[in-house]
């Protein structure tokens, strides 16, 4: 007489699965703690206060929202034009929205720099005659990371906007809806998560940006220093410092992506 | 004592067992400053022509970077430092038979776009907030004693950016972004005419010296031969083509 | 007559529609067809959605689309009530939100609008479920709301695409009920659009049977059930839809009474038997089925493995049997069969009324 057969539990996830996930939440936790693990925590409030962290967070936090809030006023749109309007040279336009996630940072700040610089290609004519330069300024950190972060929201909206149901807007209209009472009343709010999400990964990006700020902007503590950088210039001086900045980075950026992600998610 | 990065010492281990074959070792390792990268590259070509059949192997890196490499017991046979106080430490820890000796020496130098579009000429200048000044990190030797300078001579620069290397500051001066930085001699020599220089005075100027000496047992004669070689009239000759200048 | 539409409209290559439409103010009219017929298409050419290339709409005078002419009303200012199939209520919004919709994109302030909308969703029976969001109701219930919220704004047409097929059997029988208490209680001309020839039959006075884009035929019920003039028509006579009284586990049909299953239902009646509900047997079978008589096949049409037979007096029905059982039992024209129907198959749908003509 053989043993009564047993399969696995159909409620537990598969084995495989959640060794291989396992894996992959270590890739994630591993240099997290490893951070956490140097974090000299005698000295931290000290570090914290210092006038190099206090000005690197509020340009951070400045710029990172600026960013995030021009890549709704002009992505939104843009994703728009993108998803419902066939124009001759649509898969041009969406290339170039598309290229400042593949081009390394660096390269976009050195693009900035040659377009908007002192010496720019618009840049000089705005100069010469305005004598407005972005270059060096709390608005040139603005502008670099709206240009590596916009993307983003655009890419997000865009999916989102070609996969709603087209029949929801057409209902509207035979309600009574204008255009306008459309986008505002139906559309937006249908693509509401991912207007979120657009917002969550524009807002990551944005607060973690170095490459092309520091080439477009420059380094000053004060006007363009945000914290990735002061990171990076005190990380062979004066270690501490460095990994206090860091764990600042971490705590904050955790803090809005779990508040962002939980309070506003809603499903249907 | 700071700790040191595996990958720090892996490829200085793999390069030591890796040599580790016969009496006279035919390699040569050699930890520089990395102000020294363009120079060095030079003098290791022109003496592996002159010495076929040795392999001189160049390790550039911060000066500080590089002192702890050592101590914590890198198998290095050269160290060219940018300054005195690592090699001091090197001193102290009793891994050297002779003395360290001056080598080469170093200036700093305003450098400007070609032109010179923001006229200036001297450290005064770099006062002037019309002008977008930029100078290294304080973090990074050249910024650190670019400080020096101007403290010594009582001006308080308007400083615009503190760029993160020698490189990225010598980029935007040359494309007009800048108006003026402060480098190394060698650093503006080392653009080969795209940037310009302005000379500041002898009594304002900090002398940045390159002590260089054989470390440790495993390879003198090799070791001490390539020294010899960098103080000869020909390693002088392609220092001071780099814009170096030699005791 | 308050719809005059005579719409030509190209949608692609295969489907060019032509389709001409009169409906008067209080008339129901079906437009049935199998899908991709173009029905969706009229419904979006009368509503606004999709301009014709060609024809003329007009809704009591008001001319809605005329390209000759070059007057196109958008959808928004044509003041149609639509009711979607699957509904399509705005799921980021409460069914109370829903109905008020229209109102307020129409700038009927917000009290106003809320109070006529509660009014319409306690009338389609709804009281008490305004804070529902659409993914909390059922199918039933959320007909309702979308025929509220069409209706709510008192519209000068009112259009249904295929508002029962996405219910199952059980609602669906409740929901026609309410449909049709308040289709009757609506002013305007009314066109259904289904490809459910029971919807079409039990809710509309006029039929316009639609294939391949253009009409077919057009009549009342009786007229295309018993005179189909194609194919597609005769294949919906042909599913037995038969006009009776029920009575206590009975139906009368043509003076012949049958046993149902249905001991409840009483009064006029739509019958509908499948013709692969019918068994066909040479000699009188044996054992339980009570529905069974004598008949002569008058036609045999073979498609493929299946066969139709048409069966004559006393009570013509359309069979659909294997081709092996035709040639096993030697069944052709003249010959004489028995046919049994199971009372479980026979179903029953009340009849409340004005969609079959009267003898």
């Amino acid at each position: 007489m053989s043993a009564p057969e047993r399969s696995a539990d159909p409620r537990r996830p598969p084995t495989l699965l959640v060794v291989l996930a396992g894996v992959g939440i270590a890739f994630f936790a591993v240099p997290l703690i490893g951070l956490v693990g140097r974090v000299p925590w005698a000295n931290l409030p000290e570090l914290l206060s210092s006038a190099v962290v206090v000005d690197a967070f509020r340009l951070s936090m400045v710029a990172s929202v600026a960013a995030t809030a021009i890549a709704l006023v002009l992505g939104i749109p843009l994703a728009w034009i993108l998803a419902r309007v066939e124009f001759p040279g649509r898969a041009l336009v969406r290339g170039m929205v598309t290229l400042p996630l593949v081009l390394p940072p660096v390269v976009g700040g050195a693009a900035l720099l040659f377009a908007l610089g002192r010496r720019g290609l618009l840049g000089e004519v705005v100069y010469e005659a305005t004598g407005l330069l972005l270059p060096f300024s709390t608005w040139g950190v603005i502008v670099a990371t709206t240009f590596v972060a916009m993307p983003f929201m655009v890419i997000t909206v865009e999916g989102a906007l070609r996969g709603l149901d087209l029949r929801y807007e057409g209902v509207a209209s035979t309600l009574g809806a204008g255009r306008w009472t459309v986008l505002r009343k139906v559309t937006l709010p249908m693509i509401g998560p991912s207007i979120l999400s657009g917002v969550v990964l524009t807002w990551a990006r944005a607060f973690g940006e170095f490459g092309a700020t520091i080439t477009f902007a420059g380094n000053l503590q004060g006007e363009t220093q945000t914290l990735p950088l002061a990171v990076f210039v005190t990380l062979e001086s004066d270690r501490d410092a460095a990994v206090a900045v860091s764990l600042l980075m971490v705590v904050v950026s955790l803090v809005v992506l779990i508040a962002l992600r939980d309070r506003w998610w809603r499903s249907w | 004592m700071k700790r040191l990065p595996i990958s720090a010492c892996a490829p200085l281990l793999l390069v030591s067992l890796m040599a580790c074959t016969g009496q006279s070792n035919p390699r040569v390792l050699v930890s520089a400053a990395a102000s020294l990268t363009d120079v060095f590259a030079e003098i290791e070509s022109v003496y592996e022509d002159i010495h076929p059949g040795v392999d001189v192997i160049l390790n550039f890196g911060g000066s500080s970077a590089l002192r702890e490499q050592i101590l914590e017991g890198a198998p290095v046979d050269v160290f060219a430092s940018a300054n005195r106080e690592n090699m001091d430490a090197i001193v102290e820890s009793g891994l050297l038979d002779e003395d360290p000796v001056v080598f080469a020496r170093n200036l700093l130098q305003i450098a400007v776009p070609v032109g010179n579009p923001g006229g200036v000429t001297g450290l005064t200048d770099l006062a002037n907030e019309e002008l977008l000044i930029g100078l290294c990190a304080a973090e990074v030797p050249c910024g650190h004693l670019a400080r020096q300078v101007l403290a010594a001579a009582d001006v308080t620069a308007a400083i615009d950016t503190n760029e993160p290397d020698v490189r990225a500051l010598l980029t935007k001066i040359e494309v007009g972004e800048l108006d003026a930085g402060i480098v190394y001699v060698t650093d503006v020599a080392s653009t080969d005419g795209a940037v310009d220089g302005v000379d500041l005075p002898e009594e304002d100027n900090v002398v940045a010296e390159y002590p260089i000496a054989v470390i440790g047992e495993s390879n003198p004669e090799r070791a001490a031969d390539f020294v010899e070689f960098v103080l000869s009239d020909t390693g002088r000759a392609i220092l001071t083509d780099h814009g170096f200048s030699t005791p | 007559m308050s719809l005059e539409a005579r719409i030509r409209l190209r949608r692609s290559e295969e489907l060019d529609i032509q389709v001409d439409l009169s409906i008067a103010t209080g008339a129901t009219v079906a437009l049935l067809g199998p899908n991709g017929a173009g029905k969706s298409s009229v419904l979006a050419a009368l509503a606004g959605l999709v301009p014709i290339d060609s024809g003329r709409i007009a809704l009591k005078g008001r001319v809605f689309d005329d390209p000759a002419s070059g007057v196109f009303v958008a959808a928004e200012d044509r003041n149609v009530g639509v009711v979607f199939q699957d509904y399509l209520l705005f799921p980021h919004l409460t069914a109370l939100e829903n109905v008020a919709f229209g109102l307020r994109s129409r700038g009927i302030p917000r009290d106003n609008a809320m109070q006529r909308s509660r009014e319409w969703l306690s009338m389609v029976g709804l009281a008490g479920m305004e804070g529902r969001r659409p993914a909390d109701l059922s199918g039933g219930q959320a007909q309702r709301v979308a025929l509220a919220r069409a209706l709510v704004g008192e519209p000068d047409l009112l259009l249904l695409d295929e508002a029962l097929s996405a219910l199952d059997v059980g609602a669906r029988s409740s929901t026609r009920h309410m449909l049709q208490k308040h289709l009757e209680g609506f002013a305007g001309p009314r066109l259904l659009i289904t490809h459910d020839p029971t919807e079409a039959f039990l809710l509309a006075d006029d039929i316009h049977v639609i294939e391949g884009g253009v009409v077919t035929q057009s009549g009342t019920a009786d007229e295309i059930r018993l005179r189909p003039a194609t194919s597609y028509a005769a294949e919906l006579a042909g599913a037995n839809f038969l006009r009776g009284v029920a009575e206590a586990g009975t139906v009368e049909v043509d003076g012949h009474r049958l046993s149902v299953a249905d001991d409840d239902m009483r009064g006029p009646v739509l019958v509908t038997i499948p013709p692969t509900a019918v068994a066909v047997h040479v000699t009188r079978p044996g054992g339980s089925p009570r529905n069974t008589w004598s008949t002569t096949v008058t036609a045999v049409e073979r498609l493929g493995t299946r066969v139709r037979l048409s069966t004559g007096d006393p009570l013509p029905l359309t069979v659909e049997v294997t081709a092996a059982a035709t040639d096993e039992l030697g069944i052709q024209t003249g010959r004489e069969v028995w046919v049994a129907v199971k009372a479980t198959e026979i179903g029953l749908q009340a009849d409340d009324g004005n969609s079959f003509s009267r003898v």
